[in-house]
């Protein structure tokens, strides 16, 4: 789409999606996306790969010679690892947002945007899952922490805050693969309708033969019902539980009791503004401008806005107790925050994820999408800073005098956070292409929904019905209606 | 079931005999340590004694400014005198007159130990002699242990030295102690209250069907304080000197605020604020004003 176009089409979009959408032209948008990439798109994946590459091979070198070329030492146990582990956990958030809690609420505008938003979820989890088993010393033993049956009855110890991330990360994981995956079956019938080759022998197993009848739409709808209603108080569980790592610690600037809303507020927030990040992408590789409109992006990002805003003043209530509790070694971490060798990390933070959210309330900025991708993408550097503003100073200053020392992270350290981001990219890359990254049947279900108002009384409803599609049709053909 | 319940019930009961009478009841030793800092003159012959009892690796002078040291013991430093500059730590007339004053520290045996309860495989727990243990061979190096200390005497193994270009080089590991195992890569260790030695004392007494009397144990810091500033022994064995220096200073285990009659007493436990009940009481170093 060209510069004068996409202007224009600044200034006329003002519904969430043109309502006279043809769904055959759903379809055939959404597929186009899959169809065969081009050279962007290789690009991307060899970057991807080639970070993770980097990665894998630190691992190796970390497991030939131990911890010690990350530089970590007796003081700085976590660093890095612990801090981006704490970051992926934290964009997995977002994804669980936009699908399970907005789908409750009927916020119909999230229906373009969620399927992106939840592979998200999922690709970040399986890169945070990464990060508790490399930082392991003797990472070859990782299983040691799962309860299984030995002849030995040796049990982990359950009191331990790392066994509960083990149960609730796991938990988190396959709750959200079967989110994604029946939300998905429905637009795999679709898939396995219009391909050939391996993708319809892929398709055919992974829709399960759906062919959209009643009783399957039905069964459907209960199950992401029940799923989505079990998935929101995990998605809050699983981060209070990562912030019990830190919470249930007697480290001054950890031993705080405000840390589990904190640390849910600020996955939401990352997570959102990773949102942001993926949809302008997606708008502008996939020429995607008719589903990810300008009004959801004003959506999101004032949800981002908000997000922010509950995030900042957890912040706020932190330092503002850590003040007032007037415990000397919690008073004296802060203020080495704020005043100490990592000050300028911890105020990079704080203009990134405090100040820079301002910029959304700008429709100056929400239309510009350079500029917005840079917003977004700094808003997720300034959440990166503040996981490791919570790791790093307490560690470099905790109790004792002997431990405080500052450290720089090692190479191999940095090896594995950006070998995380090429991870996470390799995957997220193949997804695009294997799955529909938009929701063909809920977009439909958008658009018929607000051509006829569904929510006027029910007799008139049955009026309205008349001659519309049937759901058979909406879940799976070739040529849908209209 | 009922087992479940007795164990929990038992547990409810030890717990609240534990506040009450101070965390040590029903062990069959409660290993416990003074250390007099007005004896100490920071020669480091204790933690040298401790590299070569315990086969702690020595690990060189690049990994030690790293601070990837495995000290078990470590001597610090601390100075009176906080207005020298730092930078002029070569100028002799700029040193303070009264020197360093020094604090040995090892693994101060907490009773309430912080290491214990975050550990997720459950490598570090407490033994019936009061001793808070670790077990190489379960220790996954998730490293929690160390953080959550506020002592920072955990050390871990970051690198392997068990190796030819390691810390025992060829001739060199005909000195290892057999008595204790040599640790790999990836596991965290501590100062154990030389452990090996309490065993064999202990095996020791049961041969000959007695209880391990006072002195029997002796600890590689203590056996090598040339001032004799370190003193081990059984808290529980009302004899011993120990639990005598301990009356002497009213110190009392299972608190976090002791109630003392006499202020001017010299005898404290370092972070005992933290209500981590530590088995080391350390005597004030007195200076003359």
């Amino acid at each position: 789409m060209s510069e004068a176009a996409l202007k224009h089409l600044s200034e006329t979009q003002t519904k969430d999606i043109d309502e006279n959408i043809a769904w055959a032209k759903i379809n055939r948008d959404v597929l186009r996306s899959m169809e065969n990439p081009r050279r962007g798109y290789w690009i991307a994946m060899a970057i991807s790969v080639a970070l993770f590459s980097v990665m894998i091979y630190a691992e190796v070198y970390q497991y030939i010679y131990g911890m010690g070329p990350a530089l970590l030492n007796t003081s700085h146990m976590w660093d890095l690892y612990i801090s981006t582990f704490v970051f992926w956990i934290g964009m997995s958030h977002s994804g669980t947002l936009l699908s399970a809690i907005l789908h409750l609420v009927h916020a119909d505008w999230r229906k373009p945007i969620y399927r992106f938003a939840e592979a998200m979820t999922t690709f970040s989890l399986m890169t945070a899952g990464i990060f508790p088993v490399i930082h392991l010393g003797r990472v070859w033993n990782f299983y040691w922490v799962m309860p299984y049956m030995t002849d030995r009855g040796i049990w982990p110890n359950f009191r331990s805050p790392l066994i509960w991330d083990a149960f609730a990360i796991t938990t988190y994981l396959t709750s959200s693969v079967l989110f994604l995956y029946i939300g998905m079956i429905p637009d795999l019938a679709i898939c396995r309708d219009n391909t050939t080759g391996w993708r319809k022998k892929l398709y055919t197993w992974l829709s399960l033969g759906w062919h959209g009848d009643d009783r399957q739409w039905r069964n459907f709808r209960i199950t992401y019902l029940m799923i989505a209603c079990f998935l929101i108080p995990l998605a809050v569980s699983v981060h209070s539980i990562v912030s019990m790592d830190f919470a249930m610690a007697i480290m001054p600037g950890w031993h705080v009791t405000t840390f589990p809303p904190y640390f849910v507020a600020g996955a939401l927030y990352s997570g959102c503004a990773a949102i942001i990040t993926l949809f302008i992408l997606l708008r502008y590789f996939f020429k995607f401008e008719e589903y990810m409109t300008f009004p959801i992006l004003d959506k999101v990002c004032k949800l981002t806005f908000v997000i922010a805003m509950v995030w900042s003043y957890l912040n706020l209530v932190e330092f503002a107790s850590v003040w007032y509790g007037h415990d000397i070694p919690s008073k004296e971490v802060l203020l080495a925050k704020a005043y100490g060798p990592y000050a300028p990390f911890f105020w990079g933070m704080i203009a990134f994820g405090m100040f820079l959210p301002f910029a959304l309330l700008s429709k100056w900025v929400r239309r510009n999408m350079k500029l917005l991708f840079v917003v977004s993408v700094l808003l997720n550097v300034g959440m990166w800073l503040e996981r490791w503003m919570i790791v790093t100073p307490t560690l470099s200053m905790s109790y004792h005098p002997w431990g405080w020392n500052i450290m720089w992270p090692g190479w191999v350290e940095w090896a594995m956070v950006g070998g995380s981001f090429g991870w996470f990219g390799m995957l997220f890359l193949i997804f695009v292409k294997v799955f529909p990254c938009v929701s063909m049947y809920e977009v439909k279900e958008m658009v018929f929904h607000r051509k006829r108002t569904i929510y006027e009384d029910v007799d008139e409803m049955m009026v309205l019905h008349k001659g519309a599609p049937t759901a058979v049709e909406a879940g799976s053909t070739k040529n849908g209606g209209s | 079931m009922s087992s479940l319940f007795g164990n929990i019930l038992k547990g409810w009961t030890d717990y609240t005999k534990g506040i009450e009478e101070g965390g040590h009841h029903e062990y069959e030793h409660m290993w416990g340590m003074v250390i007099d800092l007005d004896k100490c003159t920071g020669c480091n012959a204790c933690s040298v004694a401790c590299y070569a009892e315990n086969n702690i690796a020595t690990v060189g002078e690049e990994k030690y400014v790293a601070r990837q040291s495995m000290q078990w013991l470590r001597v610090e430093r601390y100075f009176d005198e906080p207005d020298i500059d730092p930078g002029a730590i070569d100028d002799e007339n700029a040193m303070q007159e009264r020197g360093a004053s020094f604090l040995p520290m090892m693994c101060q045996q907490c009773n309430a130990a912080t290491c214990e309860p975050v550990c997720p495989v459950a490598a570090t727990y407490h033994t019936p002699d009061g001793l808070n243990a670790q077990i190489y061979n379960r220790c996954i190096g998730s490293r929690y242990c160390a953080n959550n200390c506020p002592y920072r005497l955990r050390v871990f193994n970051f690198y392997s030295y068990t190796d030819e270009n390691g810390a025992w080089p060829e001739p060199m590991k005909q000195q290892l102690n057999p008595d204790i195992s040599v640790r790999e890569k990836g596991v965290m260790e501590k100062c154990t209250f030389c452990i090996q030695r309490i065993n064999a004392a202990k095996d020791k007494a049961k041969m000959e069907n007695r209880q391990v009397t006072e002195g029997e144990v002796k600890t590689a810091c203590q056996q090598t304080c040339p001032t004799q500033a370190i003193m081990f022994g059984d808290l529980l064995n009302p004899e011993s000197k120990v639990t005598q220096a301990w009356v002497r200073q009213q110190i009392k285990l299972g608190k976090y605020k002791q109630d003392r009659e006499n202020p001017t007493l010299r005898g404290y436990r370092i972070f005992e604020e933290l209500n981590t009940d530590p088995s080391v009481l350390y005597l004030e170093r007195v200076r003359e004003e």
